[in-house]
């Protein structure tokens, strides 16, 4: 609540104590005109069914009263500090500052810890309680990551706004279901088939909306999501309805060993160890981590070559493009089929990970979520977005975990119910203080000499 | 001139919706010659020199190039057939840096050429070798239309279209820019078919050049031809030019 009152006349700046008391005043009033209503009255039904008022002046008074505190200590104490902070920073010699160890080797970094990850936790809690720590945060987290960079080659690279992503994670899941479940085929030859499927889901979006752009190609993928959703809870005779599928065959180690108890390759057998479930989720865990690499190792392979040029080519201007003598045509229908196909990836391995399928997995707010990870994380920056879907999922994963806040707000205090309120506040958070995401410059793909990373604060926004 | 033109547009009529931008328009540019389209704002320059981009499409009248009708072919088959553009508002990629850009105009040869032509570019705009790793929007305008410029002959052009490159610029950049075209068309032989609205420089710089009104061509003659003409002067030349 950022009511600035204050003038800057000289007495105010002598005596910024007074100042800070007068401006915690006025929020203290604003905070009661504002939550007056809100919090100070609440109606409720009472047993006859009749409308009665409840009254909460207490809780009115405690917020204000929070209010006018928190805003006297901020005008009193952090703005002054903020602004020595810069005083001293514009003071200090404008020293190119080298990038420190951790930053110049961040990617590389990144992998050793997602790989030493399952080890830790093992080795920290033992097999039976790593389950929760390898599968919520270590396999969920991968598949958003997955998902994110997929969305990044459509979103990010190409500049084409979509909406409707998770259409494609659903087109891979349900691949992997129906011809897993009615076929048996291997997680080998259904992960390729449920890509190939996907992608091919994607080019066929990509068709009617070749002449959208922005708002507009916005609406009709948010459209195309939906269709598949209805698609698949409405269409009972294949894919059984909000019901779902179940029964998914879980992977196996290669076809060497199997993670089913009942088979006579289980693993604990073939290799003479207590059974476990986690020994199948630590698999999974590489097997998500392998397919997170796989993306992002085409993605910046493709960012060198003609196509992927050509993308970001088009998201910067596409009557140029043409110009060019680039078909934007063939160049959009692959970046739909690109992202499509790693949004099918991922929707196989969910699939085989759960062993359970229904459209309740695929409802917008899943599109919204991944979409918001790609901007957060910066647009086309590989390790920003997986820096955001680490801190949104895990985030959200993490309050599970905070059962001493029930200490706080009493015994029905359930944190989780308030994840959506704090993804919102994280994201205008981060779009204040990070306009351009996590990492919000442009690494070049081709470089005389040096490379260079050229910030992205200058340029204006593109018009996807 | 001997054979047909390069570029021959004829009795050509463009719209926006239901409103008319060119009315008939015939224009043609001969092999190795820099030709000059003149005009006030909103006479259709800019929509002609799209046009022949097939963006807007022409909705009667034959835009032929090298032999082939190029009226109903997409955009970028046009460009194939080596004609190049530098757009109006030069279109440069700006999250890209000046390397980027040029490769992007050398994508029809998938960079076969890149480095021989590369050098072509820096020998005529020595600011770009300087800004080589820049990114596009943080050039200055000048710097832009060179890139814009430079990206268009990345792609061995037959033609080059030009859309207003003095626009916004310095006079001293103008001028650098001009001596630039004019060096092209003198020691490649290069064609330059230019709209501009700096009409002295632009006649001046051209062999033949073309006046518009109103989405009509109202006269055509040799630039020293145009730049004597009373009319031509009276409207385009005195009341300060550059």
């Amino acid at each position: 609540m950022a009511v600035t009152v204050s003038n800057n006349t000289g007495e105010t700046v002598a005596n910024p104590m007074a100042r800070a008391l007068r401006e915690a005043i006025y929020a203290g009033l604003i905070a009661l005109g504002l939550f007056i209503l809100f919090i100070g009255l609440r109606t409720d039904q009472n047993i006859r069914n009749e409308l009665v008022l409840i009254q909460r002046w207490g809780l009115l008074a405690t917020v204000v009263v929070i209010t006018a505190v928190g805003r006297f200590l901020y005008v009193a104490f952090v703005i002054p500090a903020i602004e020595r902070a810069k005083a001293e920073k514009a003071a200090a010699p404008a020293a190119v500052a080298e990038p420190g160890f951790i930053r110049r080797n961040f990617n590389w970094l990144g992998i050793a810890v997602l790989l030493l990850y399952p080890v830790v936790v093992v080795s920290l809690v033992g097999f039976q309680s790593s389950l929760k720590w390898v599968d919520n945060f270590g396999i969920q987290i991968l598949i958003y990551v997955m998902l994110a960079w997929g969305l990044n080659i459509v979103v990010g690279l190409a500049g084409l706004l979509d909406l409707g992503y998770v259409a494609f994670y659903a087109v891979g899941a349900y691949a992997y279901a129906l011809l897993g479940t009615h076929y048996g085929l291997s997680f080998w030859i259904l992960l390729p088939a449920a890509g190939i499927m996907a992608a091919f889901w994607g080019v066929l979006l990509g068709f009617p909306v070749l002449r959208l752009r922005g708002d507009y190609l916005a609406i009709v993928t948010l459209a195309f999501g939906e269709i598949i959703r209805l698609v698949l809870i409405n269409w009972r005779e294949v894919t059984n309805g909000a019901a779902g599928i179940s029964g998914i065959p879980k992977v196996s180690f290669f076809g060497l060993m199997s993670f089913n108890v009942s088979d006579p390759n289980y693993i604990s057998k073939v290799l003479g160890i207590a059974q476990s479930g986690a020994y199948y989720k630590i698999f999974l865990y590489y097997l998500a981590l392998a397919l997170a690499l796989l993306t992002a190792f085409v993605t910046i392979r493709l960012r060198r070559m003609p196509v992927g040029r050509a993308w970001e080519a088009l998201r910067e201007d596409e009557i140029a493009c043409r110009s060019l003598g680039i078909n934007t045509t063939t160049t959009k229908l692959t970046a739909f089929a690109t992202g499509a196909m790693f949004g099918g990836f991922a929707g196989s391995f969910f699939a085989a990970r759960q062993g359970f399928v229904s459209p309740e997995s695929f409802v917008f707010i899943e599109s919204a979520i991944i979409l918001a990870i790609v901007v957060l994380g910066g647009m086309g920056s590989l390790a920003g977005i997986a820096v955001a879907a680490v801190v949104m999922i895990g985030g959200t994963e993490i309050l599970r975990e905070l059962e001493f806040l029930k200490v706080v707000f009493g015994p029905d205090f359930t944190p989780e119910l308030y994840r959506m309120l704090l993804f919102g506040m994280a994201m205008v958070i981060v779009m204040l203080w990070k306009p351009r995401g996590f990492v919000g410059s442009r690494e070049p793909t081709a470089f005389l000499k040096e490379r260079k990373a050229v910030s992205s604060s200058f340029t204006k926004e593109g018009h996807g | 001139m001997a054979g047909a033109p390069l570029l021959d547009i004829k009795g050509v009529h463009t719209y926006y919706g239901n409103i008319r931008a060119l009315n008939g328009v015939n224009v043609s540019v001969n092999e190795g010659e820099i030709v000059a389209l003149i005009g006030a704002n909103g006479a259709g320059k800019s929509t002609l020199m799209m046009t022949v981009f097939g963006a807007p499409r022409a909705r009667t009248g034959t835009i032929t190039f090298a032999g082939t009708d190029i009226t109903q072919m997409p955009t970028h088959e046009i460009a194939r057939l080596r004609i190049a553009q530098s757009p109006e508002g030069r279109r440069i990629f700006p999250r890209m840096t000046v390397m980027e850009n040029l490769q992007m105009g050398a994508s029809l040869d998938n960079l076969k050429y890149y480095d021989e032509d590369v050098e072509k570019v820096f020998t005529l705009f020595p600011r770009l070798k300087e800004r080589i790793n820049q990114r596009g929007g943080t050039l200055s305008g000048g710097e832009q239309q060179m890139l814009s410029i430079g990206r268009a002959l990345m792609a061995r052009p037959k033609l080059l279209l030009l859309d207003e490159p003095s626009l916004g610029l310095a006079p001293l950049i103008v001028k650098q820019i001009f001596d630039a075209i004019r060096e092209l068309n003198r020691t490649q032989g290069l064609t330059v078919f230019l709209v501009e609205q700096n009409a002295f420089g632009a006649l001046k710089l051209a062999t033949r050049g073309y006046v518009m009104v109103n989405g009509n061509v109202t006269m055509s003659g040799t630039g020293k031809d145009l730049l004597a003409n009373p009319e031509v002067r009276a409207a385009y030349l005195e009341g300060g030019h550059h």
